[in-house]
């Protein structure tokens, strides 16, 4: 669950992508400092002083493809055991410094890169940095607490496998990237936590934490001067290369099949998948554009006018660009009533060939435009908001100007571009559709008897 | 709501718990009221050149007629459908080509629409909220498509997911004779039954600028919103408003245990909930002391020591017309009973009537909270939600802007009075148990047919 959302909020910041600041001069978007410190760490800052907070985002390249073969879960069970002691404080104790001094941290393994957040008001700064170097280079991965996080992690499996709208995403990624590690379940399965070794913890920390792979995001009251220093405590004694990953490409796989996983509720998942388009495409630009008036997000989208304000055959209906380190698709998701899925899954099919023939209006295109720019502004209205930004744009490899170009290249985008991207994108014939559900009048190529990579524990 | 994409506002729920602030106002807001009675807060942010503008009105589920459960919400979706300047579904068009982002959210106790916009825009979107307050226009094929997708909206939230049928459940075993033991989004046999005429009648006997809160926060002043503000909505006239009765709760003289078994609930979880009074300091206290943490009392005890539970939590959510809950959760670790885990549960609860709290435990909450007091003003729209959800529930603006200054003062005395006003309440609590079933469902429940 969490790792879509991870992977939705991440398509939707693509697609939004830019802060504004108060501090900036009125020509710019935002100010951004990017520099390398003295340890060869590579920063984006963002200042501002109004409010006494600092807001720190980071990412190490790598993520879930360090899971160990025939071991998922590996990150995600770093990505809760980091802050459960480190050095010479045991979980409580640590837990209790974060608490008591209001800092948050947290850790987050994605597909192509493990995730850290921290945020502290300005007064506790050189304690919240400090907690965040001790997790980082001195986690202790006692066995009670490996114990105590395998259990949650394990529950949360079982929750996520009763859940209708978890268990459509799962299915979507088994079947989307069958054969490839981007299939692989992140939290794992029952079976992998009982797999899963104190040595599996310690050998990923060691290829995953290295300086060559890091990229650090700050917004908020602290100066360049200082970051640097605090930057460099607590990412300098990582090591200055770890273990590169190379992995391979994949395309969406079972193009132009319907796979069910039979459920019995009231309502049908419906996730559909197809190619989509890499960041650093030219045609990027376009593909946003034509992704906002698709299903993007607003209520008078094309897939959320006929499907769900004519028809009311949804509560709602969305359309994503992802693009990853290995793969770039679309994908649309929503969910209907059993009785009504057939008929959804027409109308979104008529939706994707329309675009596909036509394409939108010259007015749809100035109006996604307008929203497109106009919006920038409302992405970052916290420091949090604005590291978070920031390290994606640096995973995504932009310079630190972009962000002040990004709104000249939408308006830039002209109806024979967004056309031309949409005859590209959407062949209807080529379209992935995963179901989970009891679906009225479905006719399924594959059905699946359980949720692909959720592996059992063997039995005792 | 509209719309997912609320979902911070749960996360609130839990922060606002414990806000804080120094001995000064926590977020300095202005106010007003118009000559028609309209409420109107300002909550100055100029970090940005841009605006959340919300209007919340006091009229929420627990408002509604018997039979009509769900119109409230109902309404807020129509609500997008149009008015005479505005047709057609326009208004979350036009928001968009501003580059805004609009929603609303309905809960018991009030109805709330917002747009977060450049500052430039904030002008649109008031004459536009204004216009649709009294000029709604509704016609049938709408509000049957609409009723659609409320229900759709049902069955995705709530028929979907065993947890949140259990959870209607549990409220209403806990609210007996109260509107609260509803769902907000209504039961599905009355869902269908709603007409347009009872989405006006709703309409026209409550939504009115007297019954009426404005909320903006962002780079804006009271001075500067003032003008606005008369323009726009000063020239609504007020109108009688019904009185906002309610049943009182009958209360509850025997332990009542819920049960439910299904197949798609793969963890079981024990809870226990308390009627309790709203807006009470010491109990929001209490509850971060008992659960609020990953150090909390509960957590470090049952969690980590004694190994009984997976996870464990205490909540209290202050705001509230009516009376309002208090709730413990616990998941067992593999291979303990419920009956060891609600054993361990009741000691706790022994214990913190005993004993109470230590001064410890209390300073260590006042410090949090203190410390955590920047990161409210670290965002746009979170301060106008704690102020939206205060005034429509009866509350003041001091009563927000002077929580810490209430919080610094409570004693290990008052958490423990709290303790024995939840503990030792003449209502008794329902406790609820949600268990995996192994096999699947009998028959008859396959056979519903919808």
């Amino acid at each position: 669950m969490i790792r879509l959302f991870a992977c939705l909020s991440f398509a939707f910041f693509m697609l939004l992508a830019a802060p504004v600041h108060a501090q900036t001069a009125p020509d710019k978007v935002l100010d951004i400092k990017a520099f390398t410190t003295p340890a060869g760490i590579k920063v984006w800052l963002v200042e501002d002083h109004s409010i006494p907070v600092i807001s720190l985002n980071f990412s190490f390249e790598g993520g879930l493809a360090h899971d160990p073969e025939g071991k998922p879960g590996v990150a995600r069970l770093v990505s809760i055991l980091l802050d459960e002691g480190a050095e010479n404080m045991d979980s409580q104790a640590f837990q209790a410094k974060m608490t008591d001094n209001a800092i948050s941290m947290g850790f987050t393994a994605g597909r192509d890169a493990f995730f850290g957040e921290l945020r502290t008001i300005t007064d506790n700064r050189a304690l919240a940095f400090d907690l965040l170097r001790a997790a980082l280079t001195a986690p202790r991965f006692d066995e009670d607490a490996i114990e105590r996080m395998k259990n949650a992690n394990a529950a949360q499996i079982k929750r996520d496998m009763g859940d209708p709208a978890w268990l459509s995403a799962r299915t979507f990624n088994g079947v989307m990237f069958e054969g490839h590690p981007y299939a692989l379940p992140g939290y794992g399965n029952l079976a992998s936590m009982q797999k899963i070794t104190k040595k599996d913890l310690i050998n990923f920390t060691r290829a995953q934490f290295s300086r060559d792979v890091l990229q650090v995001a700050l917004a908020g009251d602290i100066t360049a001067a200082e970051a640097t220093t605090l930057i460099d405590r607590t990412f300098g004694g990582l090591p200055a290369k770890g273990v590169t990953i190379e992995g391979r490409d994949i395309t969406p796989q079972y193009p132009g099949k319907t796979i069910l996983l039979p459920l019995d509720t009231p309502q049908t998942y419906i996730a559909i998948g197809a190619p989509g388009i890499p960041r650093a495409d030219n045609d990027w630009h376009a593909a946003v554009v034509m992704n906002y008036i698709l299903g993007g997000g607003s209520f008078d989208s094309w897939l959320m006018t006929e499907v769900r304000e004519k028809r009311g055959l949804t509560y709602g209906i969305y359309s994503s660009l992802q693009s990853m380190k290995h793969a770039a698709i679309s994908q649309i998701s929503l969910s209907s009533s059993n009785e009504h899925a057939a008929e959804a899954l027409s109308i979104i099919r008529a939706q994707l060939k329309r675009m596909a023939e036509n394409g939108p209006t010259e007015q749809e295109l100035k109006d996604a435009k307008a929203y497109l720019t106009g919006s920038l502004m409302l992405e970052l209205t916290s420091t949090g908001d604005i590291a978070g930004v920031l390290n994606g744009l640096q995973r995504d490899d932009m310079d630190a100007e972009y962000i002040n170009r990004r709104n000249a290249m939408l308006n830039a985008i002209t109806l024979a571009d967004v056309r031309r991207v949409a005859k590209r994108l959407l062949k209807t014939d080529q379209l992935t559709t995963v179901l989970v559900g009891k679906p009225d009048n479905v006719k399924a190529d594959i059905m699946l008897d359980k949720p692909p990579g959720m592996a059992q524990p063997e039995t005792k | 709501m509209r719309l997912f994409g609320c979902f911070f506002l749960l996360a609130f729920l839990t922060c606002a718990a414990l806000p804080a602030a120094a001995a000064e106002k926590l977020f300095n807001a202005e106010s007003m009221t118009l000559q028609n009675g309209m409420k109107v807060v300002v909550i100055p942010n100029h970090r940005a050149p841009v605006v959340t503008h919300m209007v919340w009105y006091k009229f929420g589920a627990a408002d509604e007629q018997p039979g009509k459960s769900g119109i409230a919400h109902f309404l807020e979706h129509l609500m997008f459908k149009g008015t005479p300047k505005v047709p057609d579904g326009q208004f979350s068009r036009i928001v968009k080509k501003l580059g805004g982002n609009d929603n609303a959210f309905t809960t018991q106790d009030y109805t709330a629409y917002y747009q977060n916009v450049p500052l430039a825009s904030l002008e649109t979107v008031m004459r536009m909220e204004a216009d649709r307050m009294k000029n709604l226009t509704l016609r049938e094929e709408e509000v049957a498509s609409e009723r659609q997708v409320i229900i759709e909206e049902r069955r995705q939230r709530v028929d979907n997911q065993p947890q949140a049928r259990f959870q209607e459940q549990m409220m209403s075993a806990l609210f007996v004779n109260h509107p609260y033991g509803l769902p907000v989004i209504g039961w599905l046999h009355e869902m269908r039954e709603l007409t347009r005429e009872d989405a006006f009648d709703y309409y026209n006997e409550w939504y009115a600028p007297n019954n009426a809160i404005l909320i903006v926060s962002g780079d804006i002043t009271l001075e500067k919103l003032k003008p606005l503000a008369e323009k726009y909505y000063g020239s609504i006239p007020a109108q009688t408003l019904p009185e906002r009765t309610r049943t009182r709760p009958a209360p509850i003289v025997a332990a009542q245990r819920l049960v439910m078994e299904d197949p798609r609930i793969g963890q079981p979880v024990l809870m226990k909930i308390w009627r309790v009074p709203r807006g009470n300091d010491a109990l929001s206290v209490l509850a971060e002391i008992l659960g609020g943490t990953s150090t909390a009392r509960l957590y470090k005890n049952l969690v980590v020591n004694k190994k009984l539970a997976i996870s464990v939590g205490a909540s209290y959510d202050p705001m509230s017309l009516n009376e309002t809950t208090f709730s413990i959760y616990a998941t067992p670790t593999p291979g303990t009973s419920i009956a060891a885990l609600e054993a361990a549960l009741a000691q706790e609860v022994a214990h913190v009537l005993a004993k109470g709290v230590t001064l410890e435990e209390l300073n260590s909450a006042k410090s949090r909270s203190r410390a955590s007091m920047s990161y409210y003003l670290d965002s746009l729209q979170g301060p106008a939600i704690i102020f939206g959800r205060a005034l429509a529930s009866g509350f003041s603006i001091d009563y927000v802007e002077n929580r810490l200054i209430r919080l610094e003062k409570l004693t290990i005395d008052d958490i423990a009075a709290a303790a024995r006003l939840v503990f030792q309440s003449m209502d008794m609590p329902v406790t609820g148990l949600l268990l995996p079933q192994d096999k699947a469902p009998p028959a008859a429940d396959k056979g519903a047919v919808e």
